[in-house]
């Protein structure tokens, strides 16, 4: 690997395993081990902090998997999950970080919780849905354009500026809800749309077809990734700017381009969430998709397919987790610890693994002999 | 608008201000000398977080805010340590172990305040205001420049210390030589690693503090998330101050005021919803980040992992 390929894309790099099967165990270990490493770190918090993680961990699977009704919530989960997670793949492929995800994700709920009721009562629900998704999208959309544009003209780093966004992009949803969108009732919350005119549920369960669609999206993505000249031009900015200028790719125009399909399609995560589960929004109300997703993606390697499992996992374990965090007295933040240790253990396990696919020692040696 | 330039209103300004900006200060001086040494320190809110809970659990023990910072800055800095081990020792991506960093201390953070206080939110005694003779009598501006907790004269000393330290010391060059040229540096017989090392834990440090004056002064409590984006901005303010201490004092006065408007205003009579409130700050940001876009300069080397003979 040359010196800036390492740089940019320390944590995406594909290893040149020479076996199809050994270069899909070797990603399975590398993919797995951070989890399990994870759940052991956790378990000895838990432990230190006198509560039973034998316990703790069973009460995730029986709430999150094994209860009919824990499944079916934990599927449900899974829609905003990927479509946020393929959403930071298309511009994480690009290295551009778009972390600004929860803003672009609420502000378009608020707008699709607020103009719900008005559009479903004025158009057939199915035209309503469409409408309303591409609102959301839109609205994800635009709220990256500014941190895009910045990035794209100025080169300002958009960690900052997508950051500055996400806040506020929250006191406006905020603000829209308890003003323009706030419904009849006393509470600050819009107004709520009629269980009748909701995302249709799949047969027999209360999983609803915004799932589907996200599975549909996840598919289209990655073939746009895969197949097109487009998810090769990202590829390229993403391994070495400067090889995408010479090539001849309009480099401002696709980092614009990559970071407004992001917030449209977690605009649509917004979107599905509300027509599919909520039906209204309430001021301060934020499910903190935001940073969470972003092991996942990692640990997907950025391939938008593989992120299917691992948005399943997640799944379980945040609505497992908040059973078993209540029944163990402890804040459901429990998450942010287990996705932040998987992450962090991630990265590491890759290094280990390179250098070892490398044939060099894995404790590193003193610098002076390995130069 | 003339009674909005009352005493009360600028000294309400003025004061809270100071109470707000200590904590952007301290952080954002770190983050300074983390980009200066070519470290991107996104983790920056986890330590912030991280210097808070501890802080805030030394001076509960111990009664002293005093201890409660130093347990604040020994914590910040012990997170710093992930960053060196990772990024500095091994150059793994500075952005994916900063953004661990971040969601590690939330939910740590979180979990054990659960754990040890349940809902409960034990109070700290409010910190002793130092007035400083003759100065703090002076109308307007004595009351709210010169009256207020030791830490803030600190603060100042420190930046005043770190300046000189950039300015004229043979470390303050090797330092920024790390972030601009960090195989010059080397070339010079320098380590490059040792460098931004101290560099990182210098950051992690400051932090620390600046999450344990918000909770120990500030807040005098510690609920979960309290940072509530305070690092991020340190980034922007390290950011906008171009590699200046001073800049970072700047920075943080200005954005400590932005965020104690409000309070300002409600005193005369106005008040505005708090969503507004909250955002103000990132809004003021985003200003600053628009119009001085092209303003901003970051170390060549920034974020960049030094390996040794490569290009």
């Amino acid at each position: 690997m040359t010196a800036p390929a390492t740089t940019q894309t320390a944590v995406l790099a594909e290893p040149t395993a020479p076996g199809r099967l050994a270069s899909i165990a070797d990603s399975l270990i590398r993919s797995i081990g951070p989890i399990i490493l994870a759940f052991l770190a956790c378990g000895l918090i838990l432990l230190v902090l006198g509560r039973d993680p034998i316990a703790f961990y069973e009460d995730i699977v029986t709430a999150g998997l094994l209860r009919p009704s824990g499944l079916q919530d934990s599927i449900t989960r899974m829609a905003p999950i990927l479509l946020i997670g393929v959403g930071l793949i298309v511009v994480f492929r690009a290295t551009l970080w778009n972390l600004g995800s929860e803003g672009q994700y609420l502000l378009a709920a608020a707008m699709v919780a607020g103009l719900g009721p008005i559009v479903l009562d004025t158009v057939p629900a199915p035209l309503g849905w469409v409408v309303l998704m591409l609102v959301a999208m839109a609205v994800g959309a635009g709220w990256t354009l500014i941190p895009a544009l910045l990035k794209a003209i100025y080169g300002m780093n958009e960690i900052i500026t997508t950051l500055m966004m996400t806040f506020i992009g929250v006191g406006l949803a905020n603000l829209f809800v308890k003003g323009p969108f706030k419904g009849t009732s006393m509470v600050p919350q819009t107004a709520v749309i009629p269980k009748g005119m909701m995302l249709l549920d799949l047969p027999v369960t209360r999983v609803h077809v915004g799932v589907i669609i996200a599975l549909v999206v996840v598919v289209i993505v990655h073939l746009a990734l895969t197949r097109t000249s487009f998810g090769t031009r990202l590829d390229v900015l993403g391994a070495n700017p400067r090889a995408a200028v010479h090539l001849g790719i309009n480099v401002p125009r696709l980092i614009v381009l990559a970071f407004v399909i992001s917030g449209a399609l977690i605009g649509l995560a917004a979107a599905v969430d509300i027509l599919g589960i909520f039906g209204y929004m309430r001021a301060d109300w934020n499910p903190a998709y935001g940073l969470k997703v972003i092991p996942l993606v990692f640990l997907a390697r950025l391939n938008a397919l593989a992120l299917i499992p691992f948005a399943a996992f997640f799944s379980v374990v945040s609505i497992g987790g908040e059973y078993a965090a209540r029944q163990a007295g402890l804040p459901s933040d429990f998450l942010l610890l287990v996705v932040g240790l998987i992450l962090i253990f991630m990265v590491a396990t890759q290094y280990f693994s390179d250098k070892r696919a490398r044939g060099e020692r894995i404790v590193p040696r003193r610098r002076k002999a390995s130069a | 608008m003339s009674d909005l330039l009352t005493p009360t209103f600028l000294t309400a300004l003025i004061a809270g201000g100071i109470l707000a900006g200590i904590p952007l200060l301290f952080a954002s001086l770190g983050e300074t000398i983390a980009e200066q040494s070519g470290i991107l320190n996104v983790g920056l809110e986890g330590m912030m977080l991280t210097g808070a809970f501890c802080g805030f659990l030394g001076a509960l023990a111990t009664g002293n805010a005093w201890v409660g910072l130093t347990v604040g800055a020994i914590s910040g800095l012990l997170v710093s340590l992930v960053m060196v081990v990772f990024c500095v020792r091994l150059g793994l991506d500075q952005i994916v172990v900063g953004i661990s960093i971040i969601l590690c201390a939330e939910g740590l953070t979180s979990l054990l305040h659960g754990a040890f206080f349940g809902q409960s939110y034990p109070r700290l005694d409010a910190i002793d205001v130092f007035a400083i003779p003759v100065l703090s009598q002076i109308p307007v501006l004595g009351g709210s420049l010169f009256s207020q907790p030791a830490p803030v004269y600190m603060a100042l000393i420190v930046v005043g210390l770190v300046g000189w330290i950039f300015r004229r010391t043979t470390a303050g060059l090797d330092l920024r030589a790390a972030g601009e040229r960090p195989d010059s540096l080397d070339a010079a017989g320098v380590s490059v690693v040792r460098v931004r090392t101290v560099a990182e834990m210098a950051c992690g440090a400051f932090a620390g503090i600046g999450g344990a004056y918000m909770s120990i002064v500030g807040a005098g409590t510690f609920v979960p998330f309290l940072t509530g984006g305070m690092g991020f901005i340190a980034i922007v303010i390290a950011m906008m101050g171009r590699g200046h201490p001073w800049g970072a004092v700047l920075g943080a006065l200005l954005f400590g005021m932005s965020l104690s408007i409000a309070t300002a205003l409600q005193l005369v009579g106005i008040s505005i919803p708090v969503d507004v409130v909250q955002m103000l700050p990132f809004v003021s940001v985003m200003v600053v980040l628009v119009v001085f876009a092209r303003e901003a300069r970051l170390p060549a080397a920034l974020g960049l992992p030094y390996v040794r003979g490569s290009r």
